[in-house]
């Protein structure tokens, strides 16, 4: 170093203007606040709102009915089970896909292109319309490509005994046991409507799984191989425990993302006026956003305002449940390092 | 003295029945890139071998190609032999698994499993289907680690309730469980405080009758301390922008720190360099 370029600097070079800075802290404190008050100020005005209009329309008959003619005596048990049982299935299908594929990106996909390539495309999926996924699943799942049509070339190939009628298609069972029934194509069974939502939240799965695996220090894995441990045996025994809490964080909050979906199950065909109960996987159902906006685009007042209110108060707790069994299970399997 | 590829070396030799592992003329090279080239090493049974040198010189390189470690990193690749019971552990035919059960390793950072003290200690036993008692396993592997007293009462605890000290000695009984014929040591005592250091050192004194041992060290200090031969590597000097590590002298450690065979030795031991 040069010695000249070496100056004595004077303290009064400094203007420390402290209460300044001071006040600008403060307003860039104020201005956080604020934004996170617009986020809670918007809930509780929808909250509020909803509960209004809704709160005394929760009521048993909103439970135990069908939808009916008569507002006083309108319920949407159907959409209530159809939710329920369409979300176990999403999360049936997802999860082991899901984690299986972030297990391959992560640890065992060579780094080349087509791994970037993959990469890059999962991280798409995600922003992709939820009504795109709806018109693929009607395709691949709900028609199956007409392949198991009347007079179809695979049905006349492979003389399939198709079944007429507006369910029809081909009826087995599986390995012969009996309750292990197939109907081909999917149709507008909730098996059909879990797979579609099973496509939509896939993305998330992955990427939410993924970011839990390469969060398990690799000092951990290096112990393991150290001890003479089999890759999938480093993975199953220490990746993933550690992995599990934040796997299952990211698996249900996709989940509370399906079960407001509306658009995909529309257009895959859902009904909006389901009298029964579903009694196996393959019936045809409805499910609660369906029919939040069914009432919503009825003239009378009960069903616009008071009965859509309602079932929007009961989504929300069922999505707060999720949420809060989210936060349980990661409280109970996190691990104290 | 032997003169390979420009380089001013010097290493005793052993009768082969002395040694345990022989590595051969090995290259090694991350990405392509040349990391440490030509060295040769015997590594005498049931003594603790230090790998001593400056930063980036290598060491670590060459402790995790004993036992295969490095294999898990990508763009690693290794050419020469290294000579295990008269099998090069690098043949196709040897399985990286079965190598690392029997050459252990314990790391720099203490890296116990986030399960129970007693799950750490089994771990391995039960990956490799240990057929015996498994009580008794542990508490054997936890005595030879000179960790038992201080954990009798408290195996069902996490391994993290422990002090980090107690974490590097939980890590040998883990490594030690798996009954190896050697103990690789990356710099087991970096991390710890000048006591833990202490114990750790009294413990590989204690386990060099059943095991041999390789530590990699920073501290000169501790190499003269603990080992009965060190290895000093260095940067090629005739190549210094390329970072390649070289063998400059293997011997006994008493030897190679009172009456080194080379000035470059000489210089790093005295501090002039490194």
């Amino acid at each position: 170093m040069e010695a000249e370029k070496i100056i004595s600097i004077d303290t009064k070079h400094y203007k420390e203007n402290i209460s300044r800075r001071n006040l600008a802290e403060k307003i860039f404190n104020v201005i956080l606040l604020i934004s996170v008050l617009f986020g809670l100020l918007m809930l509780t005005v929808l909250i509020i709102d909803i509960a209004v209009g809704g709160i005394a329309w929760v009521r048993p008959e909103l439970f135990e009915n069908y939808h009916s003619r008569k507002p006083e005596n309108a319920g949407m048990k159907s959409a209530i089970a159809g939710s329920i049982i369409v979300i176990l299935l999403t999360g049936l299908f997802s999860f082991p896909v899901g984690v299986g594929a972030a297990i391959y990106l992560e640890e065992y996909a060579p780094k080349n292109r087509l791994t970037d390539f993959i990469n890059l495309n999962i991280n798409n999926l995600a922003g992709v319309p939820s009504i795109v996924y709806g018109m693929l699943g009607l395709v691949v799942f709900g028609r199956m490509f007409g392949l198991f049509s009347k007079d179809s070339w695979f049905v006349n190939l492979f003389n399939i005994p198709i079944e007429s009628g507006a369910t029809g298609g081909w009826k087995f069972f599986l390995f012969d046991i009996p309750w292990l029934e197939i109907h081909l194509p999917f149709g507008r069974s909730m098996v059909a409507g879990a797979l579609t939502m099973s496509l939509l939240i896939l993305p998330i799965v992955i990427i939410a799984s993924r970011e839990a695996i390469r969060a398990v220090p690799p000092s951990i894995r290096e112990g393991g191989y150290a001890l003479g441990t089999t890759k999938w045996h480093v993975i199953g025994t220490l990746v993933l425990p550690i992995a599990f809490p934040g796997i299952l964080t990211g698996m249900i909050l996709s989940l509370s993302r399906a079960i407001g979906e509306t658009a995909p199950l529309i257009i895959m065909g859902a009904f909006t006026y389901v009298p029964f109960l579903p009694k196996t996987v393959w019936d045809q159902f409805t499910v609660i956003p369906i029919q939040i906006y069914n009432w919503i685009t009825l003239p009378q007042p009960e069903y616009r305002v008071h009965l859509a209110a309602a079932g929007i108060l009961v989504l929300l707790v069922i999505l707060f449940l999720m949420n809060g069994i989210a936060i349980y299970l990661r409280k109970k399997f996190e691990i104290k390092w | 003295m032997n003169l390979t590829s420009n380089i001013q070396s010097y290493s005793i030799n052993f009768h082969d029945d002395a040694t345990i592992i022989n590595a051969n003329q090995l290259n090694i090279y991350y990405s392509g890139k040349l990391t440490v080239e030509n060295f040769n090493l015997q590594v005498p049974k049931n003594k603790i071998t230090a790998l001593i040198g400056p930063s980036g010189c290598g060491k670590s390189s060459v402790i995790r190609s004993f036992n295969r470690m490095n294999d898990i990193i990508p763009g690693f690749s290794l050419e020469g032999k290294i000579i295990y019971k008269g099998k090069n552990i690098y043949s196709s035919r040897e399985d990286p698994v079965r190598i690392r059960r029997q050459i252990g390793m314990v790391f720099q950072k203490p890296n116990p499993f986030p399960k129970s003290i007693y799950e750490n200690v089994a771990f391995g036993a039960r990956v490799n289907k240990y057929q015996g008692n498994l009580d008794e396993l542990v508490e054997s592997s936890l005595i030879q680690a000179a960790l038992w007293d201080e954990v009798k009462d408290k195996l069902k605890e996490s391994a993290y309730a422990l002090s980090g000290g107690q974490q590097q000695r939980l890590c040998i009984a883990r490594a030690i469980a798996v009954s190896p014929d050697i103990l690789l040591m990356d710099e087991p005592a970096s991390a710890l405080d000048p006591v833990a250091t202490l114990k750790i050192e009294e413990l590989m004194w204690e386990l060099k009758d059943k095991y041999t041992i390789v530590v990699v060290t920073h501290n000169m200090q501790q190499a003269s301390r603990v080992s009965d031969y060190t290895a000093f590597m260095s940067l090629d000097r005739e190549k210094i922008e390329d970072r390649i590590g070289v063998l400059v002298e293997f011997d006994e450690t008493t030897k190679l720190f009172t009456n080194p065979k080379l000035k470059e030795t000489e210089d790093y031991i005295t501090g002039r360099f490194g």
